[in-house]
């Protein structure tokens, strides 16, 4: 059974065999040669007068720079990165294919697991977009409170982005502060979940209970705590000569390019274009908060760091306007057919218990609609577009995951520049192997 | 000055009259079918027009009906944004389920590079023109194209999951 | 300051005189290579996370000896496989598994690595051993970092209480001819 699974790769030996051999091996598609066979070739033609060549590398897919499994094959001229190929799929898991025999509650641990150092954006998404399809309304509370776990959860994405920029670049110190905060956020997320990371967070319609005045305290505390920290954290990078030399012109991209590539979010923002979901198509309320979008200039990996700085520092903007004019009212919307009701009621009343069966066994009345709604994710217009048949499964799901779109465009960024580069910029772009694969 | 639907819907029917059709509104979304041969020309006419500017291709994605007719099989949906005036369209082109075939946009849009290598990965669509048309998700290995709705969900060779605690038989899974 | 929450670890049994303590090789080599396991992170998804929040400060993996993160087969002691793995990955897991030297453990953290989790697809290897030998399973979906902490505290166990001549033993041996490792 596992030597079904060992795949023969082409070994050093026979690279040189190919190397060195006159023929060319015959093909219908150079592109559709695994890279290391073209880039044998194109070194064996290109070999320079002092006796210099270039040479293969392949960084990944187990690499510690590579924050998840994507594998780049590159061609370099010594230190220097001549063409690269990227491989992804190592941990693809069939997310679609499974969204197809699920009901609509259960595809929330799949969202879960797609872009995990955010989860609660994506199950908000999720749930936004079943909304929708749905046609169900939901009350200003949850609204609100969906926009303050979102931000929560794009200040943790960020926390994660910025701190492994600095560890890559060699500044271990500010990790290990900054992962103090995400300790906190995580435990927002138990007092309102249960669950640290992959939180499954709400229902069809809001959530499955009030949150706790524990959370709210740890809301707060968070509120206060996290400013002179994070301010702490950008002292020691952002103006750090150092850093600012290993970061300034590394990775860069022009807005047009980066357009054409399909980027949105933070890396796109940092090329100069001010697209967001959340003030283009509002969503959940974010009509009612007042923040800016902050836009870099040249799209490289410093503007890229310094952006997300400044969505940091927006959203715990957004989270103290959204404590202050919380309104009151239920936690979840009225809609019995698809949110369960309370147990003391299905143990009680002969409608709720009804209704209880009914949802669990999936008998709710669903639409034959389609739909497409794109939230603000960590990193950048996450899209769910769902297209239902009337059963309790979708007939298709499909995510589109702004990771898988924006990386296409790594081996153009990185062409020309050095290796050490090329991991700076590889992290700076925040590439989730959850969210590539899917 | 905004872009009204109608107007979209105009344009597109004066200088395509036979070629789209099936306009409606899903939800916030105006979505309307396009012959498969002609999805370049209608995609650089969307993107290049100076009243309609649709310049980013949000999406490309496949669907497979199996209970539709022969020529209904596969679908390719792309959704396109515009963000001068804030306007979504989706476009539905129908292939062939025997070789369903369609013109690659990465001319128009770098982003559909992938997302088009995702779609002939899964469904088995061949997008002709595309630079580099080799499976991406899936291992390089495999013949058959696993989100065609034939194909099981799970390994059928796995050996420590018993199907029948799971409920599944021969006829459900 | 004694105090009824501090753990005095037994010495190992042995035979104790003035300047001297005579034990077992086996204890002594075990004690050592317990105490100063070098984990090399296979992370692939959420787990790999988790065990970030491991690493940090809040729950210190380090203590436990695991100072140092070898992302080098070579030189790592224990290789923790954190997060799916992809038929595609398989192999790749395998190649590092091999080029790690001996004695080496291996611990399962998640549900996806131990048993392919939820992920019950075509596309996912339903338990990393199929393809390498397991040591320690950590069940979790993640698991929480104490959960990852027991999983180490439990390798340590076994690493203590093995011999030193375990790894050239005929049933070692036979464990990695059913794997197909030479």
């Amino acid at each position: 059974m596992a030597e079904e699974l060992i795949k023969t790769t082409v070994s050093s030996e026979e690279q040189q065999i190919i190397a060195n051999s006159t023929e060319i091996i015959p093909i219908m598609s150079d592109l559709l040669l695994p890279p290391e066979l073209r880039y044998a070739d194109i070194i064996k033609q290109r070999q320079n007068e002092d006796g210099s060549e270039l040479s293969i590398l392949n960084l990944g897919p187990t690499h510690p720079a590579t924050h998840g499994i994507f594998q780049n094959i590159l061609l370099m001229d010594g230190e220097r990165i001549v063409e690269g190929e990227g491989t992804v799929g190592y941990i693809h898991r069939a997310f679609e294919k499974i969204a197809e025999n699920r009901p609509f509650y259960q595809i929330t641990p799949l969202t879960d697991r797609m872009n995990y150092c955010s989860s609660p954006i994506n199950n908000m998404g999720w749930w936004m977009t079943l909304e929708k399809a749905l046609n169900i309304e939901v009350p200003k509370r949850v609204q609100y409170l969906r926009v303050i776990i979102m931000e929560l959860a794009r200040i943790a994405d960020h926390i994660i982005c910025n701190s492994v920029l600095g560890v890559d670049t060699g500044a271990l110190t500010g990790f290990l502060y900054v992962f103090q905060f995400r300790e906190k956020i995580y435990e927002i997320y138990e007092e309102i979940c249960g669950a640290r990371l992959t939180t499954n967070m709400g229902r069809i319609g809001g959530f499955e209970r009030e949150w706790s005045p524990a959370a709210f305290r740890k809301i707060n505390e968070f509120l206060e705590e996290f400013p002179p920290v994070w301010e702490q954290f950008e002292k020691l990078l952002t103006r750090n000569r150092i850093f600012m030399d290993r970061t300034i012109n590394v990775g860069p991209i022009s807005a047009e390019r980066a357009m054409s590539y399909g980027f949105t979010g933070p890396n796109l923002r940092a090329t100069g274009v001010d697209y967001d979901i959340r003030v283009m198509q509002p969503y959940s309320s974010y009509e009612d908060f007042e923040f800016n979008v902050p836009v870099g200039k040249s799209g490289d990996t410093y503007d890229r760091f310094c952006v997300r700085n400044a969505e940091v520092w927006e959203s715990i903007s957004i989270i103290k306007q959204a404590l202050a004019k919380m309104p009151e009212g239920p936690y979840h919307a009225d809609v019995p057919d698809y949110y369960l009701p309370p147990k003391e009621d299905v143990y009680t009343t002969m409608e709720a218990l009804i209704y209880h069966f009914k949802i669990v066994m999936g008998e709710i009345p669903v639409p034959v609609t389609e739909v497409y709604h794109p939230v603000e994710g960590g990193n950048g217009e996450l899209g769910f577009y769902l297209i239902t048949d009337g059963s309790r499964t979708p007939y298709r799901l499909h995510f589109r995951r702004p990771c898988f779109i924006y990386y296409q465009a790594f081996n153009e960024m990185v062409k020309g520049q050095m290796l050490s580069d090329a991991i700076a910029t590889l992290s700076s772009l925040n590439v989730i192997a959850g969210e590539l694969d899917a | 000055m905004a872009l009204e639907t109608s107007d979209i819907q105009n344009k597109l029917v004066d200088n395509f009259e036979l070629i789209v059709r099936d306009f409606s509104q899903q939800h916030d979304i105006f979505s309307f079918e396009v012959d498969s041969t002609s999805i370049l020309e209608v995609m650089q006419f969307l993107r290049d027009d100076k009243t309609l500017r649709f310049n980013f291709l949000t999406d490309v994605c496949g669907i497979h009906y199996p209970d539709a007719e022969a020529d209904r099989q596969f679908a390719v949906v792309y959704h396109m944004h515009n963000w001068v005036d804030n306007v979504r369209i989706r476009i539905k082109c129908f292939l062939n389920g025997e070789n369903p075939e369609i013109d690659s946009v990465t001319s128009l849009f770098l982003g559909a590079n992938w997302q088009e290598r995702e779609t002939y990965d899964f469904f088995g669509i061949i997008f002709k023109g595309h630079p580099q048309l080799k499976r991406i998700l899936n291992m390089d290995e495999m013949v058959s194209f696993p989100m065609r709705k034939e194909f099981p969900l799970e390994d059928g060779g796995r050996t420590d999951k018993d199907d029948r605690f799971f409920g599944r038989t021969t006829d459900n899974c | 300051m004694s105090d009824s929450k501090i753990n005095m670890v037994e010495t190992p049994e042995g035979y104790e005189g003035t300047g001297f303590f005579a034990t077992k090789l086996d204890t002594v080599v075990g004690l050592a290579r317990a105490n100063s396991l070098w984990p090399l992170p296979f992370a692939t998804s959420c787990c790999g996370i988790e065990f970030m929040a491991t690493m940090g400060s809040h729950y210190d993996v380090a203590r436990f000896g695991s100072e140092r993160m070898s992302f080098s087969p070579r030189q790592a002691d224990m290789l923790l496989v954190m997060g799916t793995i992809a038929k595609k990955m398989a192999p790749i897991l395998r190649q590092v598994y091999e080029q790690m030297a001996e004695p080496k453990w291996v611990i399962a953290v998640g549900a996806c690595a131990s048993s392919g989790g939820i992920f019950d697809t075509y596309s996912v290897l339903q338990g990393i051993d199929k393809v390498i030998p397991v040591d320690v399973y950590v069940p979790g979906c993640p698991p929480r970092p104490e959960q990852i902490l027991d999983g180490v505290m439990r390798l340590q166990d076994l690493v203590k209480s093995e011999s030193v001549r375990r790894r050239s033993s005929p049933e070692y041996q036979e464990l990695l001819a059913s794997y197909n490792i030479s």
